[in-house]
């Protein structure tokens, strides 16, 4: 068969058509399928960022060049409470998964709400860490050790507070089309979001704060 | 099947089909997830705050291993890893990313470790001097 044949074939074309057709018809599952695991590749990417930050901060982490040493500058308290803010703004946004797949718009919204304060809480206590910190001459300048802890929290915290901006603008596209199926899978996008920020929070308070303390 | 009643039919489904594919699991799920991870984060602080176990080592291994627990819980809980999802690929890229993190963590601490404790002090006059 030849190439002019196969473009003739009046056959041909309704066959293609077909299958874009067939494709069509779980577009939604197909799609959201495609856009779930390529963003779960971003994040997966983003682990690696994560990782490479973690090795620093691993290698350079005793390197106080005479400056201050963890036990002297890290507030537990306020760590545990941080901790608990994200851990409960995890479950927050699992509530607002489940209303989404109840069709619940309000709960959606409100519960979108309540991750999005957490998060911001999250990050205002964090900055006030930072500022406390920076105040008591512990800045990034002043040792290796302090360079790599300010870059990997503050690059978790620039993640928390994108994930709160998104929430953000998830809001406003609920508000304006309400649960249709895009939504759906962008706010499934944003809980890998939220929950993989959860996931480099454990590591960064068992490795950072906690080993540090204990160091 | 017209236009109307299949695209009701795949939006009464887009739910279920999309829990298939990816799950978001149910309000259970999130849970037990959310217990275990409060004990498993309760537990470290509390050791490390109190000093309970006294020896520094054994808690640094206790907390370390409550780390890698919860990592866990939050994949299987919250992430909605499994061998499922996505035919399987999202675990696939998930326990490659593992391996490439734990590569790139544990090398880069060994290598640099060994540099450390390896390199001859020099000199400042040596180090500044020309050749």
């Amino acid at each position: 068969m030849t190439t002019a044949a196969l473009g003739d074939d009046p056959n041909v074309n309704p066959t293609f058509y077909l299958v874009e057709e067939d494709e069509h018809d779980h577009g939604h599952e197909a799609t959201g399928g495609g856009t779930l695991l390529g963003f779960w590749i971003y994040l997966m990417s983003d682990a690696l960022i994560f990782a490479t930050l973690f090795a620093t901060y691993g290698v350079l982490s005793t390197s106080y060049a005479g400056g201050p040493v963890p036990r002297e500058i890290f507030s537990l308290p306020l760590v545990a409470l941080n901790t608990a803010i994200l851990l409960v703004s995890s479950i927050t946004y699992g509530f607002a998964m489940i209303a989404m797949q109840e069709r619940k718009l309000a709960a959606v919204k409100l519960w979108l709400i309540v991750t999005g304060l957490l998060g911001a809480a999250f990050v205002g206590i964090e900055l006030y860490e930072f500022a406390e910190l920076i105040h008591e001459g512990a800045t990034p300048q002043r040792s290796a050790f302090l360079s790599g802890f300010f870059t990997l929290v503050g690059t978790h915290g620039l993640h928390v507070t994108f994930g709160i901006l998104w929430i953000g603008v998830m809001l406003v596209q609920l508000g304006q089309r309400g649960l249709h199926v895009e939504n759906q899978r962008r706010l499934m996008c944003l809980s890998m979001f939220w929950h993989f920020l959860d996931v480099v929070w454990i590591g960064v308070f068992t490795f950072v704060y906690l080993l540090g303390v204990l160091r | 099947m017209n236009d109307a009643t299949h695209a009701d039919a795949s939006r009464a489904d887009a739910a279920h089909s999309h829990g298939d594919t990816h799950g978001h699991g149910s309000r259970r799920g999130y849970l037990i997830g959310f217990l275990l991870s409060a004990v498993l984060t309760a537990v470290p602080f509390w050791a490390v705050m109190t000093g309970a176990l006294q020896d520094t080592q054994a808690t640094a291994i206790l907390i370390i291993a409550l780390a890698i627990v919860q990592i866990l819980v939050h994949t299987v809980c919250f992430l909605h890893v499994n061998t499922r999802a996505e035919g399987g690929w999202t675990l696939m890229a998930y326990a490659f990313t593992a391996v490439m993190v734990l590569i790139v963590i544990a090398g880069s601490l060994w290598i640099m470790y060994h540099l450390n404790t390896n390199m001859m002090p020099m000199p400042a006059v040596e180090m500044g001097a020309p050749s």
